[in-house]
């Protein structure tokens, strides 16, 4: 089936919200903190501007409650009395003319008594710089199996490492935006967004309104990758209170520049690794320290964290495993969701650790990951029994085999004996992803599909799940027909609009397919049951069934309903962070081939294989799609996004300066699946969207290390710092003449 | 805002002579960035050079190749003449950003627009090319190694505009230059370094590792005289003499300069015929 | 607008025009909300991302970076002109996810299927470098634009030189 939408995409038809005209609209625009942490003093209107005809809006505007609803109601809708990060918002104004407020904004003069910044996450807060809690943890968990200190003090080695991940920004190509009117009392919001309920949530709780008087559609949204998880609802709030007291339309849209200093971002963290393993380098006990900065307000990163240390462990079976992990307070803007929310980070120093536990004992990287991977009947560190039916060392034969591991192992190090300039090698990694909400979050989540049977015939599937790129409304189409065996033509998936479709969750978590999807199927068998027809029966009966139901029905609605009943087999508990974290994982095993030209210290993709285990392909372009771009947003993280912080807030804040991926900085990416299916996902399938990020930056770290002889511990790995690495490094091979 | 739209040369000069602080536009690549934002401060006046299609032409003589200030980077590559005669104008031009941008850069803007990283003015230096400059009421002829005279400070005389590049048709014994950007298109340079050298005279011009783009004159010293180069670090002090790389936000003057040596000598030793 | 803005004709997508533009306007922004043309899409308005992208002068560009009096006597095209029946190859190959990049992808890929001698001299990967994409890690817009021209190499196709 193609792309539903792909064809209104190509000819640039498809309406994002700066495309949409609304008569009399205003733009609005946001003043914003000079600094990371203070306490207001004043606000100056400078003289240049005819404040009239402006409408501006500050905190004492906000009716309900001025927090943004997320976990904790500690972060403002507009800041009051104090700021906590740079860039942190403060008046709203709005417009006719997108040129004035410009100017205006420039105008507006914040002065702000500033107050000692905690600006390193990674080092204790000195007391003057505490302002959450009593030593600045926003969030602390641990997990806990067997007896961690006994078996270190038993085991024959013991290797420690420590690894450092850095910010990433999302650079989806449609930055920020909402559009707020007021339609007859219903507050109405369009805009780029991944999770229209939480925006609902949101205004519930800050404008104090009814959720039947608020209605929030999702645009077509260019790109979100979690960066438009939780923070569209901080700018749809602000876009609503400009329109409600304008008493007109406001669109508020972020410049590529304002977006990337002020929106969410990549967690940055620091974890640490103390190993015990014995002399064929099994895994006997792994000690894992997990440090997280959360930025100035809590927002999402207590699930972050959650996620970060569940699989900090790697794919791996090990009797002794004590993770702790704490997400810290800093001034900065708060960090956020991000393709993969923590998994990376936690992996990437598993996976590199792996290497160099292999390393100091004397054992091949391959076989160390041969030996220890999970297997049947083996535990997770939260003590979740995997029997998926996965075969997680095919996985990583397959790779092998796809990438010529081997020989290229062999072909690299004559290579690199011979050539003056050049070293290549080859990395690999292991590593796996939990789909759908934690634990228990998905009965939290509640989610409810329906799929409706319109009086001419057609099915109309409804869900808040937003196609965003990753192909929700193709594979959400399919699965339809599959199910009811009706033709593309005959189905349509409804507008995500509040007002049409009821709550079936965010679309995070690697859930829409396998956990949305798989209620579709349910719904559409309700359907067919509301008009009596049986789940063998071709598709025309179905449509004529519900054709005739209409007109015995006249004015009344035939819905086919499903909400989410948790898998049995699932029992988690929050308390003691123990038992099932997910119902299902994806199981990955990538290689990367690089090269490294030691005049300039740039690291050259060659190659790069990506197979992992994935319950059901649905469908085969979509599902690569979302393997080959996830590996090279990772590829950015990895090789080129380096976040540069000054005085608390993004410096190189323009993409002339924050370096993604072209065409020329990637090779083809490599795919292959594997299939051994989920029973309750959609089709038998798990999720996909995140998997990708956590295999990359450790399979590439580890061909860098490999071709150089050095051991780099951390990305971004930019050309200066792997030449710093690389020339003060004692041991390296990598100076060249 | 006043913007000056000439359609011909004579009238540009009339207009750069009676409105000497507005703005000369061509390809905008530079100026057109964040446009609105300048829209939105103090933009000033602009005049208008895209309209002038003499100065996008393009003269052969007998010892020159004169490009209009106006040509374009694109035009540079597909002209199959320009890449045999003097091919590291191609090789440059190919570097720039990507399509888009080499569709409207122009070499002249490029060479006023004098930032420290221009991808232009190294290879055009190192061909010593000649800067023509053109006023209302007459024209002089600089050398582009004596054009700059500090960060963004250039010999050009309010009224005065670059109409003209004059780049003489040499045969060279070996014509070289890298750019070491942050990934592989659409990037800023970080160390760049254009090379030529006719028997003992060398040209060595480099950018992003000094206020201007500049030659190198020790290591040009170094070179003629043939003194033994048998690393990188052997290229290193001069290198230190004639340039000064700086930390900004897109390196470090440590990367700078080694990668600076680094890539000088393999670029050298791996291409220069007779080479020691 | 503010100013009285400045009278120009233009071709656009074909059609002869006369409009006013705002002095401080992009050519962008007149496509935009001048003529209603929202296909072209912005993405960083610094010429690095080419969401952009139009046809000047056969020629794709940042419209971003071109104030919209430069656009006088020229003639521009905008996705909106690309015949849909053209669009085949990159639907199927998965060129486009979330749309955001894709009209200024169709843009240049439509002009190296226009020219395809230019890929004697230059792989697709180059000619492409000015469109970032952050959803397909750029295979699928390779293989489609590679798709594209091997079947518009089957109609021996004119080629307009490169310009």
């Amino acid at each position: 089936m193609k792309r539903v939408e792909g064809l209104s995409k190509l000819t640039g038809r498809e309406l994002y919200v700066d495309d949409l005209v609304v008569e009399g609209c205003l733009w609005g625009a946001t003043v914003r903190s000079p600094v990371s942490r203070g306490r207001i003093r004043g606000i100056e209107f400078g003289d240049s501007v005819n404040w009239s005809e402006f409408t501006v809006v500050d905190h004492r505007d906000i009716p309900g409650s001025n927090s943004v609803f997320l976990i904790e109601e500690d972060q403002p809708v507009l800041a009051a009395a104090r700021v906590r990060h740079r860039h942190e918002p403060i008046l709203l104004l709005a417009h006719p003319s997108r040129e004035a407020l410009r100017r205006a904004v420039a105008a507006v003069e914040i002065d702000v008594e500033p107050e000692p910044p905690a600006l390193d996450f990674r080092v204790d807060p000195l007391p003057e710089q505490i302002q959450y809690g009593d030593d600045n943890v926003l969030k602390r968990l641990r997990i806990e199996k067997g007896e961690v200190e006994r078996a270190l003090a038993e085991a024959p080695h013991v290797i420690e490492g420590v690894y450092e991940t850095g910010a990433q920004e999302h650079v989806y190509l449609e930055t920020q935006g909402m559009l707020a009117w007021d339609d007859e009392g219903v507050i109405t919001v369009a805009g780029s967004m991944q999770c229209p309920y939480y925006i609902v949530d949101a205004f519930e709780h800050a404008l104090g309104r009814p959720a039947d008087t608020v209605r929030i559609i999702q645009a077509a949204t260019g790109g979100g990758f979690g960066g438009k998880e939780e923070f569209p609802s901080g700018i749809a709030l602000h876009a609503a209170l400009l329109a409600m007291k304008a008493d007109r339309p406001v669109k508020l849209v972020y410049d590529r520049s304002e977006d990337m200093e002020v929106s969410t971002k990549r967690h940055p963290s620091r974890v640490r690794h103390r190993t015990g393993v014995d002399r064929d380098g099994r895994l006997l006990v792994q000690d894992i320290e997990v440090v997280l900065d959360g930025g100035a307000y809590v927002t999402l990163s207590p699930v972050v964290l959650s996620r970060s240390i569940i699989h900090a462990a790697g794919p791996y079976a090990c009797d002794h495993v004590r993770i702790d992990g704490r997400a810290m307070f800093t001034n900065s803007p708060p960090f956020g969701a991000f393709r993969g929310f923590g998994a990376p980070q936690s992996q990437f120093a598993c996976e590199r650790h792996m290497d160099r536990i292999a390393s100091e004992i004397g054992i091949d990287p391959v076989e160390i990951r041969r030996i220890n991977l999970i297997g049947d009947g083996d535990a997770t560190a939260t003590g979740q029994v995997i029997r998926d039916g996965a075969d997680r060392i095919e996985v990583l034969e397959r790779a092998l085999e796809m990438s010529d591991f081997r020989q290229r192992s062999t072909a690299h190090a004559g290579f690199n004996r011979s050539e003056p300039t050049l070293r290549r090698g080859v990395g690999l990694a292991t590593f796996f992803h939990g789909a759908g909400f934690t634990g228990a979050g998905e009965v939290f989540l509640d989610s409810e599909v329906h799929v409706a049977g319109l009086p001419d015939g057609r099915i109309e599937a409804r869900t808040a799940n937003v196609e965003m790129g990753q192909g929700t409304l193709t594979v959400f189409t399919q699965l339809v027909c599959d199910r009811l065996r009706v033709p593309p033509e005959s189905v349509v998936i409804a507008p995500v609009d509040t007002a049409r479709v009821p709550d079936s969750g965010p679309t995070v978590a690697s859930r829409t397919v396998m956990v949305v999807g798989a209620l579709l199927e349910k719904a559409c068998d309700d359907l067919r049951q509301r008009v009596g027809i049986r789940p063998d029966t071709d598709g025309r009966s179905l449509l004529r069934a519900i054709r005739d139901w209409h007109e015995a029905h006249p004015g009344q609605d035939l819905i086919g309903r499903a909400k989410y009943r948790q898998p049995e087999h699932i029992e988690w508990d929050d308390e003691t962070y123990r038992g099932d974290a997910y119902g299902a994982y994806a199981w990955g095993a990538y290689v990367a081939d690089i090269e490294v030209d030691l005049r300039t210290f740039v690291v050259r993709v060659r190659d790069f294989v990506a197979v992992q285990e994935i319950g059901r392909v649905l469908h085969e372009t979509l599902a690569r799609g979302q393997i080959q771009g996830g590996v090279v947003q990772a590829l950015g993280w990895t090789l080129l996004e380096e976040c540069k912080w000054a005085d608390g807030a993004m410096e190189n804040a323009q993409l002339t300066n924050y370096i993604i991926p072209t065409t020329g900085d990637v090779p083809p990416i490599r795919v292959d699946f594997l299939e051994a299916p989920y029973p309750h996902g959609a089709g038998g399938a798990k999720g996909i969207g995140e998997l990708p990020f956590d295999g990359v930056a450790p399979a590439v770290v580890n061909a860098v290390a490999s071709a150089l002889g050095v051991d780099p511990t951390f990305v971004p790995l930019t050309p200066e710092r792997l030449m710093d690495l690389a020339l003060h490094s004692p041991a390296s091979g990598g100076g060249a003449p | 805002m006043t913007v000056y739209l000439p359609g011909s040369l004579v009238e540009a000069l009339e207009l750069r002579a009676r409105h000497p602080t507005a703005t000369p536009i061509a390809g905008g690549t530079d100026l057109g960035v964040h446009w609105p934002q300048r829209m939105a401060g103090d933009p000033g006046d602009w005049l208008d050079l895209s309209g002038v299609s003499e100065l996008r032409t393009h003269t052969w003589t007998d010892d020159a190749l004169v490009l209009g200030a106006g040509t374009t980077y694109w035009d540079v590559i597909r002209n199959p003449k320009i890449a045999e005669a003097l091919p590291l104008l191609v090789r440059a031009a190919r570097l720039v950003g990507a399509v888009q941008i080499q569709a409207r850069g122009t070499w002249g803007g490029n060479v006023v627009n004098a930032s420290p990283a221009a991808d232009g003015v190294p290879v055009l230096m190192s061909y010593d090319a000649v800067l023509e400059l053109r006023s209302r009421d007459g024209s002089s002829l600089v050398p582009l190694s004596e054009f700059y005279l500090g960060y963004k400070q250039m010999r050009l005389e309010p009224g005065e505009l670059v109409t003209g590049i004059h780049i003489p048709l040499r045969t060279y014994d070996f014509e070289w230059f890298e750019k070491v950007g942050s990934r592989s298109a659409q990037a800023i340079t970080k160390v760049g370094v254009a090379v030529t050298r006719r028997a003992a005279e060398w040209r060595v011009v480099a950018n992003s590792v000094a206020p201007t783009v500049c030659r190198c004159p020790s290591v040009e010293s170094l070179l003629a005289e043939e003194r033994p180069v048998s690393g990188p670090s052997d290229l290193a002090p001069a290198l230190a003499a004639d340039v000064s790389p700086i930390d900004d936000i897109r390196s470090t003057a440590r990367y700078r300069a080694e990668v600076l040596a680094r890539i000088l000598y393999w670029g050298l030793r791996d291409e220069c015929p007779n080479f020691t | 607008m503010i100013g009285p803005g400045i009278e120009i004709t233009l071709t656009l997508n074909g059609e002869s025009i006369r409009a006013r533009v705002a002095q401080g306007d992009r050519l962008l922004d007149f496509l935009r909300y001048g003529r209603g043309l929202t296909g072209t899409k912005e993405g960083c308005g610094e010429g690095e991302c080419g969401a952009c992208t139009v046809l000047l002068d056969g020629v794709p560009v940042n419209s971003c970076l071109i104030p919209a009096w430069q656009a006088r006597g020229r003639s521009v095209e905008t996705v909106e002109s690309v015949p849909e029946d053209e669009l085949a190859a990159l639907l199927e190959s998965g060129a486009t996810q979330c749309g955001a990049c894709t009209p200024g992808v169709v843009m240049t890929a439509w002009w190296v299927r226009r020219n395809r001698d230019l890929v004697d001299a230059h792989a697709l990967r180059e000619l492409m470098a000015g469109n970032l994409c952050r959803c397909t890690g750029y295979d699928g817009i390779i293989e489609g634009l590679e798709a594209w021209l091997e079947s518009a190499g089957a109609d021996a196709g004119e080629s307009e030189g490169g310009a």
